[in-house]
């Protein structure tokens, strides 16, 4: 067991995977001696070299095409994008040919890719370097998304990823890369790809999040003398449902809280299942805190504008008086 | 100039340099409002990079010291009317092109006193009223933003006003953005629509930790490219504002005669790390000390000093002009109102209640504020 943050679970994930498997194979702008723009891939060009830690031009179309070849020729590519904002110009190559290879191929084909992207907010960062964009690419059937929101999970999710025969983009919180430690295993373990976690149990309200807006879940049920049950999904798509259905038919009441805008955020989605499966035990509509619909602001703002614990705590208030 | 077929030239020896004829046409006056221009570009950045030292600057933050003379030199050879777009690394552009300093500041520290009322950042300056159409955060996706502001200027010219296209829009890019599919796409869509663009690569050797050799081909002649896309293709020393200036006015000229699309590789050098949070280990002191040595300011200063009666009381009157230009403009800053959520976060999505912002012109709601305290109502 070693005491780490979430950067430092994933670059050890990233270790022991290169060690068991030399068709894992890392790309990405500066990923090599530099390790990165967060340093995730820190020591690892040292470790293995540049024909398997690859500096690649600045070109995330290129990265990630070239990254869906090498998975379909049997290779297991994890590159990097250094900023969620950037996966712009790959998207086409996300969405167009990663997702897809499986189904146009008949099963012929596979993507066993892991696309690693720093996600999120609250590290002062502009526009462009501080969305949420994870419901783009659930809502691209033929892609995993995952998000991680401990240093334990980041571990095992990512080793999950990197196995996965799918494609999986493998959101990472960077507020919260280095903002708490955490326990974590030195053996490799796994945590199974569509398997939310519960993070407390409680009787009268479900809190659903992921990512970042977990730690201000917490905070926010800490300062709380309610009985909240809080279920961080570590998966965004392949969506848990068990795992909510469950609580929620304990609790009759739900609060969703993301980083993103909220129309069309992967809330909605949720509502409309707990809508769905859940329907008579429902005690009150399902409460959303999110981001605004507007373009995530300037790093003065950018508070207000995330989910931050005096939101939710106020969402806690109006589920439960309702 | 050198284009493409011939060698680059290595910079001369200073102050014995042999510049263009037009240059010795140009008033002093005119070298001086440059060497000021880029003065003040330095001194912004100067201090700049203290404000964000001292945490009133947040986000991310790209200094363009080194490169003063791309900017001013090149913007010396456009016409106000001619649109420009370039990068994140934007504060020397949108200085030269005009906008008040205080209003660059302003947007870095987040206030909404600055250019985007403090929502864009160092990376997004915007000044409609002098065509500067910013300052964008993703690498390369400008270029072809630039080639539909050329597209632009030309139907305009050409199919509303029914005359001839008289302006060129010029688009900046770094070297490391060569390799982003947007560039290429942007390269021939130019010139297969006979767009008047120039394309002006600032090429500082390095894309954050990358040398342009790891990661672009012809990293040696990048200028090379320009001749796959049917377009001519320049080399520039763009360490010396009067060679930027002399090259570029005929290039720029040559575009707007032709209504043609023209590929500028502009030889520069970020003295500065990539960003605030980089320790340059991929390059060396001696590398940094041989481009500082050839200084656009002092080249400039040297030539003035050669050949006009330039002293060096005017350079220091002119120096305390800046610095207090510069001080104005942080205090500027530091006094505009926070930006409320009320007011701004759920604001400028679509048209909204405070009207197009304009540049340079005081927003409304800031008006109010600017009067001195006895006009207050
Ligand atoms: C599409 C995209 N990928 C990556 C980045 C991150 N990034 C910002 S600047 C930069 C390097 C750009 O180098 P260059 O084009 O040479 O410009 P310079 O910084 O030298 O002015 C990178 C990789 C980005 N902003 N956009
Ligand atoms: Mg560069």
């Amino acid at each position: 067991m070693a005491n780490l943050t979430l950067v430092q679970a994933i670059n050890l994930a990233l270790i022991q995977e290169m060690e068991d498997d030399d068709r894992v194979i890392i790309l990405g702008e500066d990923v090599g001696p530099n390790g990165g723009v967060f340093r995730v891939t820190e020591g690892l060009h040292q470790r293995f070299g540049s024909d398997r830690v690859v500096d690649t031009p600045l070109a995330e179309s290129g990265i990630i095409g070239s990254a869906i070849g090498l998975a379909m020729a049997g290779l297991r590519p994890i590159p990097e994008i250094q900023f969620e904002g950037f996966l712009g110009p790959a998207f086409d190559q996300i969405c167009t040919h990663a997702a897809r290879m499986r189904t146009r191929t008949r099963g012929a084909l596979t993507v066993p890719l892991t696309i690693r992207v720093p996600v999120g907010g609250g590290i002062h960062a502009p526009e462009l370097h501080s969305d949420s964009p994870e419901s783009f690419y659930a809502h691209q059937p033929g892609l995993k998304v995952v998000m991680p929101a401990s240093p334990y999970d980041a571990k095992g999710l990512l080793i999950s990823a990197i196995r996965d025969p799918d494609p999986v983009i493998y959101f990472e919180p960077k507020r919260i890369y280095r903002a708490f430690r955490e326990e974590v295993p030195e053996d490799e373990y796994t945590i199974p790809i569509g398997k939310a976690r519960v993070v407390s149990e409680g009787d009268d309200i479900t809190i659903v999040s992921w990512g970042a807006s977990v730690v201000q879940c917490m905070k926010a049920i800490e300062a709380s003398d309610r009985s909240i049950e809080l279920i961080d999904l570590r998966t965004i798509y392949p969506l848990d449902i068990e795992t909510i259905e469950a609580s929620v038919k304990k609790t009759g009441r739900v609060v969703v809280v993301h980083e993103a805008p909220l129309t069309a955020g992967f809330g909605a989605e949720i509502a409309a299942r707990v809508m769905e499966h859940c329907f008579l035990y429902l005690e009150a509509p399902v409460q959303r805190v999110t981001g605004f619909d507007t373009i995530m602001p300037y790093y003065k703002l950018e508070l207000e504008y995330l989910p931050e614990a005096e939101r939710i705590a106020t969402a806690i208030d109006h589920v439960a008086a309702y | 100039m050198s284009s493409t077929t011939t060698k680059t030239t290595k910079s001369p020896a200073q102050g014995k340099v042999d510049y263009d004829p037009i240059i010795k046409e140009l008033p002093e006056q005119q070298l001086i409002q440059w060497l000021r221009d880029m003065l003040l570009i330095r001194e912004f950045e100067v201090r700049t990079m203290q404000s964000y030292q001292n945490k009133k600057i947040g986000g991310f933050c790209h200094v363009y010291i080194g490169q003063e003379a791309v900017a001013v030199g090149s913007f010396a050879a456009l016409k106000p009317e001619d649109p420009v777009i370039t990068a994140y690394r934007c504060h020397g552009q949108a200085l030269a092109r005009g906008i008040e300093p205080k209003y660059c500041m302003a947007e870095m520290y987040g206030k909404i006193g600055g250019c985007a009322k403090g929502k864009g950042g160092s990376m997004h300056l915007f000044d409609k009223s002098n065509n500067f159409f910013g300052g964008h955060g993703i690498v390369g996706a400008q270029v072809p933003v630039g080639a539909g502001l050329a597209f632009a200027s030309k139907y305009i010219d050409e199919v509303i006003n029914e005359g001839a296209s008289t302006r060129v829009a010029m688009a900046f890019l770094g070297d490391g953005a060569l390799n982003q599919g947007a560039f290429h796409e942007a390269m021939n869509l130019a010139g297969v629509l006979d767009l008047p663009l120039v394309v002006v690569c600032e090429n500082n050797g390095y894309a954050m930790g990358t040398a342009i050799d790891r990661g672009t081909t012809r990293g040696d002649n990048i200028s090379a490219k320009a001749d796959g896309y049917g377009m001519e293709g320049f080399v520039v020393d763009g360490m010396d504002v009067l060679r930027v200036y002399a090259d570029m006015k005929k290039i720029v000229d040559a575009a707007r005669a032709e209504c043609r699309p023209k590929f500028v590789d502009m030889r520069t050098y970020r003295y500065k790390g990539h960003s605030m949070s980089d320790p340059r280990k991929y390059r060396t002191k001696e590398e940094e000390q041989q481009y500082e040595s050839q200084d656009p300011l002092d080249r400039l200063m040297m030539y003035l000093k050669a050949t006009t009666s330039f002293s060096d009381e005017q350079y220091k009157t002119m120096n305390k002009d800046v610095r207090a230009e510069v001080k104005a403009a942080i205090k500027w800053a530091e006094q505009s109102p926070e930006p409320t959520p009320d007011e701004q976060l759920y604001h400028d999505v679509f048209v909204e209640e405070f009207g197009p912002y304009t540049g340079t012109s005081v927003p409304e709601m800031l008006e109010e504020w600017e009067k001195p305290d006895s006009q207050k109502s």
